[in-house]
């Protein structure tokens, strides 16, 4: 690891200042991500300040849902009863990631934050445009059986690899935001962008913004939703495809439903055309069927990845009917 | 698998005061900020029996106990447990009385060359206090941050399973 230059800070206002002195410097939460990329010399920031000790790790009840604490643990956020009860695809989402060793140190604000598992992002002996602008991207030609199908571009096929996020994103989430000028609102859609020809970014934050609090509308959809991950084994790998999936119904039919899925694209995926066909239409193993071929005939599937269309289109259905049945 | 502490690069000044309680004892660790909590525990504390498996949170071999709590020690720069109280493999037994986890996977040939021992040991006691796993494969589950390459992963299950039916201490 490189050397840096070490702060601890005690409230978000002192993160910020220190944070808006030095473009190279960034800010450390539990660590997970961001110190294994600094021992792979991919992250390379010259200062490191540590906002563990600030307090935000509140899960409360809020008159519009329900607000996550930035720096409350992962596993705290999926084991509470506020959020099994009213979220239970989030609860899930969760606990279909990493192992609960790093649950148990990893933050919301940095389970966001995750790069890439782009085995080409963290090999520095290789070209990646993520991690050195205008290099090219060696997944492109490589081994891209785990990239992306959706919204990839020639400068980078990355996917996106939170199953936390998948859950936030079909769930409506808003990210709170802190800077020196002002507190604002991100939606989930709006938060992780697409590679475009700037995959260096993952997101919407600015050099000097704070993650606060992640916040959950209320739904009515808790008792009719699912989070469903496939992957090369059981427990403790990336997906290869999720798909976070609520209904909204009234009796059979479906007012509206809410679907995003991992493992597809550089950002959670929302569904929309999956969604589109589902409203006012019968909760039927066709329909689903109908509506898994509708998302799925626009993947664009690179050289290894083309099976993870079949596989997103059984996932939908899956997780459809999973929902449906409301067994989450 | 070199230590970060080795590395003669760097000087001593910028070193960083970290007060911990280590298996019930106050310590004072000396260390530069980019010191994992592993690598202080290791080289600074000589305590060695947690052990650097890949040093990237893919193994669990270095997972000690935090403030109650199972984690990646490799994970975990020491300056970031400031006044937290750890216990490592050192400091699960009684004295001379094992831990009830100890015991069990040596009754259920839990382990060969044991190297993921020590990492399973503390995550096996993070588990059972967690309160989370009933049944088997949740067991499973909730044990799969720990690699065991020899595959003694079907005695380290039943001797967390025998633990948990049989309370012991925890």
């Amino acid at each position: 690891m490189k050397s840096f230059k070490f702060s601890a800070v005690n409230n978000p206002a002192e993160a910020i200042t220190l944070i808006n002195k030095n473009t190279d410097a960034a800010f450390l939460g539990g660590g997970t991500n961001l110190l294994d990329l600094m021992k792979e010399h991919v992250a390379l920031p010259n200062e490191i300040i540590d906002i563990g000790n600030l307090s935000l790790k509140e899960i409360k009840a809020t008159a519009s849902g329900i607000s996550l604490g930035a720096l409350a643990k992962n596993t705290a956020t999926a084991n509470h009863p506020l959020i099994r009860k009213n979220f239970p695809m989030l609860s899930k989402a969760i606990l279909a990631g990493a192992s609960a060793q790093i649950r148990n140190m990893a933050t919301n604000g940095g389970n966001l934050l995750q790069r890439t598992r782009c085995s080409y992002f963290y090999d520095i002996a290789t070209p990646c445009n993520k991690r050195n602008p205008g290099s090219g991207c060696a997944a492109l030609e490589g081994f891209n059986r785990m990239h992306a199908i959706f919204g990839w571009t020639r400068e980078c096929v990355a996917v996106y690899p939170s199953d936390m996020s998948i859950a936030l994103s079909a769930l409506n989430a808003n990210v709170k935001v802190l800077s020196s000028e002002r507190e604002r609102i991100i939606p989930f859609q709006d938060f992780h962008i697409l590679p475009g020809a700037h995959p260096e970014k993952d997101n919407s934050l600015q050099h000097g913004e704070l993650i606060t609090a992640i916040e959950l509308p209320k739904n009515d959809f808790a008792e009719h939703s699912a989070y469903i991950k496939i992957r090369d084994r059981n427990s403790y790998a990336f997906a290869l495809v999720s798909v976070a999936a609520g209904l909204t119904l009234n009796g059979n039919t479906i007012q509206a439903a809410s679907i995003a899925m991992g493992g597809v694209a550089h950002k959670p995926w929302r569904a929309l055309n999956a969604e589109a066909y589902l409203k006012d239409k019968a909760a039927t193993a066709a329909n689903f069927a109908k509506a898994a071929e509708a998302e799925m005939a626009l993947a664009q599937p690179l050289a290894h990845n083309k099976f993870k269309i079949e596989m997103g289109k059984k996932a939908l259905i899956n997780a459809l009917e999973t929902a449906f049945k409301g067994n989450i | 698998m070199r230590s970060e502490t080795q590395n003669l690069n760097h000087l001593k000044q910028g070193d960083c005061t970290v007060n911990l309680t280590v298996n019930g004892e106050q310590k004072i660790l000396q260390v530069q900020p980019w010191v994992s909590l592993l690598d202080g525990l290791r080289d600074h504390l000589n305590l060695t029996g947690t052990k650097k498996g890949c040093d990237h949170g893919q193994c669990g071999a270095c997972t000690i106990i935090c403030d109650d709590k199972r984690i990646l020690s490799c994970l975990t720069l020491a300056v970031m447990k400031n006044g937290s109280e750890i216990t490592t493999v050192e400091g699960i037994a009684h004295g001379d009385d094992l831990h009830p986890i100890q015991q069990a996977f040596i009754d259920h040939d839990a382990f060969q060359c044991g190297y993921c021992t020590p990492g399973q040991l503390c995550s096996a006691i993070g588990l059972i206090k967690e309160g989370k796993a009933q049944t088997r494969e949740e067991v499973k589950e909730l044990m799969s941050g720990n690699l065991c390459r020899c595959g003694a992963n079907v005695g380290i299950i039943d001797a967390i399973m025998e633990v948990k039916a049989g309370g012991g201490h925890e």
